[in-house]
């Protein structure tokens, strides 16, 4: 019982550890890529039923007692977050079996991916801001090698960028944890909540905070924070890509809930408000940057960004549905970002290029991947009755309620330009006559799609299609983690016990 | 002591942050170096400041008898030297495969002349 | 580099080097040292190998390729951390064994804490080598 939090921190380290082993065994180490993902979701599936059924399960790590030990909690968010992450790990590592090539399995692409998985799980998990950093970094560091692993030119000048980057987001997250420290004496999220509650307003905290969104910022990449991604994310296979795609900008997003709901709460009207405008312009300038480009990859990476601005949207607009909305956004746009990664990789496998002016005819020659493809870009764009449709609409309606039009214009024209962006690399892949002239000189046509390709991204597709059409429990579910978070008194109890 | 440890931290800040803006990714790097033990040394300031022994409890008694320092600002500062040493490390040897391949240092260079 | 001076150095400095490594470990729960300061000192005795000789002849006489360390090191830390979880503690919960100490280095009491920094200490040992011995290949 008080295993459950920490399996999904535990598995993916005994994954990794026993790969890395194993490095000779290329089937038994494929084998194990796929039990340790598919162990994960289990654990993941668990852990969400009990929290839904007993409420919040914090585990103090070591028996040390709360506000001094680590504790790790498991609430709605960080159930729900761990789930979608391991569900698009175990798609990913089924995409990577036939993506990836020997020499970067060779070189220990299993056990980093399993690390990638270990410090996300962690992230969600932890509740703890110190340890909080520490398990960024476990990501981090694994992120970092599978960026630069194959070590070719563009690959080696992204990986640069951001590495330089994150570091200089881990000192603002540092500088804020030790401005935060200096002021309450304690890092532990439960406890600083409670401690920070009393203090209305005071420049400090305002630093801190403004320091973590910043950090938080640029992992997420908002909004002016954001010129790494599309710097590095077009550069490594596309099983890298996706899977960075679908968690890290993902664990900013949950970080900046879940501090801006549980300690930055003295001054909504200020922090707030800039998450408001922030997402406002991260939206416009993401998918103006997207319209900008021709290849598949640097498109995709835009929206990335345009994305992201929809789910701080939510939560700047602080209600239950504003949150609730940010949560299905996320979850859905972790499934259909990477479906659309994962369907431009078998694309760029079938004609080996990425740039749309290359490409076109391939609605004749494959119209299943041309119809999968199809479905995750107009999810992507809010067309009923997908999971994107539904995302879009719980964040705009919740934007009405507390009477922000001018920033619900802004997500409606931004979901227009999104559908030209998206319609426009699917006429050009897909329906287009084909081109006459190929950048290698002739024309690179393989026999089909393997399977071990198509058949995630099949799952992927039917899983958009399944949560646009019974959403019931899943918003309800969104439901009930928003409602924890801005009642922060059960995560309280549940970490330092009955509050006297 | 604090107000010289604030202009010391200020002065990393400063230096790391001048290194950053250049284009040369070894002296990038080394202003990472700089701007991460700024961090730390703000990290030990904010803690506040004992002049003391280390605070270990010593043998034969059950606990510290004050004044002592903050023992786990000293635990954070030694976890991000770690962390921060490990992503120097990592930072180098990528600027030195970089350099192995295309031959500069020069952070514009590497920019690709693809769309 | 073939310097002999450096070779019959090595010859009586590795040994010392890897005691003093375990007793590192093992003084680490109460005093300095510890299973990461260890593992380095472990690993800079191999990479001394490594410069007077030649890798291949360090990666001999390690007897184990750095991997396996690297997983062995994780099992075993991890292994501690579930020893708790075996007697329905939270995970990672420190047990000692009662009555019982190892007569050396004046009694050393053995428990999961320990077992822990042997963990770090192989991991530690076997990530430092697989770097060093791989950029010294390389180049």
């Amino acid at each position: 019982m008080s295993l459950l939090p920490v399996l999904p921190v535990i598995i993916p380290l005994l994954t990794a550890a026993l790969s890395l082993a194993m490095a000779r065994h290329r089937t038994l180490q494929r084998g194990l890529s796929l039990a340790g993902s598919a162990g994960l979701v289990a654990a993941a599936v668990t852990l969400l039923a009990t929290v839904r059924h007993e409420g919040i399960i914090a585990v103090e790590i070591g028996s040390w007692p709360a506000p001094f030990g680590i504790v790790l909690v498991a609430d709605m968010l960080s159930a729900i977050m761990v789930l979608a992450s391991s569900l698009l790990g175990l798609s990913v590592v089924v995409y990577a079996l036939g993506n990836v090539d020997q020499a970067r399995v060779s070189f220990g692409f299993h056990p980093l991916f399993h690390a990638l998985l270990m410090g996300v799980c962690g992230a969600f998990l932890t509740g703890d801001l110190f340890n909080l950093y520490v398990w960024f970094e476990v990501m981090l560091m694994a992120s970092f090698v599978l960026l630069a692993l194959g070590g070719e030119k563009n690959q080696l000048a992204g990986a640069f960028k951001y590495v330089t980057l994150n570091f200089i987001a881990s000192s603002f997250f540092l500088t804020g944890i030790g401005l935060l420290y200096g002021k309450t004496g304690t890092l532990n999220m439960a406890d600083l909540a409670q401690k920070t509650a009393s203090q209305s307003d005071s420049g400090l905290m305002l630093t801190s905070a403004m320091l973590l969104f910043l950090a938080f910022g640029i992992k997420a990449a908002v909004f002016p924070l954001f010129s790494w991604l599309p710097a590095s994310y077009h550069t490594p296979p596309t099983a890298v890509t996706a899977i960075f795609a679908a968690l890290l900008t993902k664990v900013g997003v949950y970080a900046l809930i879940r501090m801006f709901t549980l300690v930055f709460i003295q001054n909504t009207a200020l922090t707030h408000g800039l998450i408001l405008g922030v997402s406002a312009a991260t939206m416009v300038v993401g998918v103006l940057g997207a319209a900008a480009h021709f290849d598949i990859r640097r498109i995709l990476s835009f929206h990335i960004i345009s994305q992201i601005g929809y789910m701080t949207l939510g939560l700047g607009f602080f209600t239950v549905a504003g949150i609730a909305g940010a949560i299905f956004y996320v979850v859905h746009n972790m499934i259909v970002k990477t479906n659309l990664f994962l369907a431009g990789g078998i694309v760029n496998h079938l004609r080996g290029t990425f740039n749309l002016k290359y490409l076109g005819g391939l609605y004749r020659a494959y119209p299943l991947l041309a119809f999968l493809f199809l479905v995750s870009a107009l999810s992507q764009a809010g067309v009923p009755p997908l999971s994107g449709f539904l995302a879009k609409l719980m964040v705009i309606r919740a934007g009405l309620a507390v009477g922000e039009y001018a920033l619900v214009a802004v997500a409606l024209a931004v979901g227009i330009l999104t559908l030209y962006s998206m319609t426009k690399i699917w006429t050009e892949a897909f329906w287009k006559e084909p081109p006459t002239e190929y950048p290698s000189g002739e024309k690179n046509t393989p026999a089909g799609v393997p399977w071990l390709l198509l058949a995630p991204v099949m799952a992927l597709t039917a899983l958009t299609i399944g949560l646009g059409l019974f959403p019931e429990s899943f918003i309800q579910m969104t439901q009930e983690a928003a409602e924890q978070l801005m009642d922060r008194t059960a995560y309280i109890r549940a970490v330092l016990g009955p509050v006297p | 002591m604090e107000t010289v440890l604030a202009f010391i931290t200020g002065i990393l800040f400063a230096g790391g942050i001048y290194l950053l803006l250049r284009r040369s990714m070894s002296k990038v790097i080394l202003g990472l170096l700089l701007v991460g033990h700024a961090v730390n040394l703000l990290i030990f300031t904010a803690a506040g400041l004992v002049r003391s022994r280390s605070p270990l409890i010593p043998p034969g008694s059950e606990r510290l008898s004050p004044p002592y320092p903050d023992p786990l600002a000293q635990a954070l500062i030694l976890t991000a030297i770690v962390i921060g040493f490990g992503i120097l490390a990592f930072a180098l040897v990528l600027a030195y495969r970089t350099f192995a391949v295309t031959g500069t240092d020069d952070v514009d260079e590497l920019q690709e002349s693809a769309p | 580099m073939n310097s002999l001076l450096l070779q019959a150095a090595a010859k009586i400095v590795v040994p010392i080097q890897l005691i003093f490594s375990l007793l590192t470990l093992l003084r680490g729960h109460n005093l300095p040292g510890g299973g990461f300061i260890g593992g380095l000192l472990a690993a800079t005795a191999f990479l001394l190998l490594a410069v007077a000789h030649d890798v291949d002849r360090a990666r001999r006489r390690m007897c184990v390729p750095p991997r396996w360390l690297m997983t062995g090191g994780l099992l075993v830390a991890l292994s501690s951390g579930l020893w708790g979880t075996l007697t329905g503690a939270a995970f990672m919960t420190g047990h000692w064994w009662p009555d019982f100490t190892l007569p050396v280095m004046g009694g050393l009491k053995l428990g999961t804490p320990l077992l822990f920094d042997c963990g770090v200490f192989l991991v530690v040992w076997g990530i430092t080598t697989e770097i060093a011995f791989h950029v010294m290949e390389e180049s």
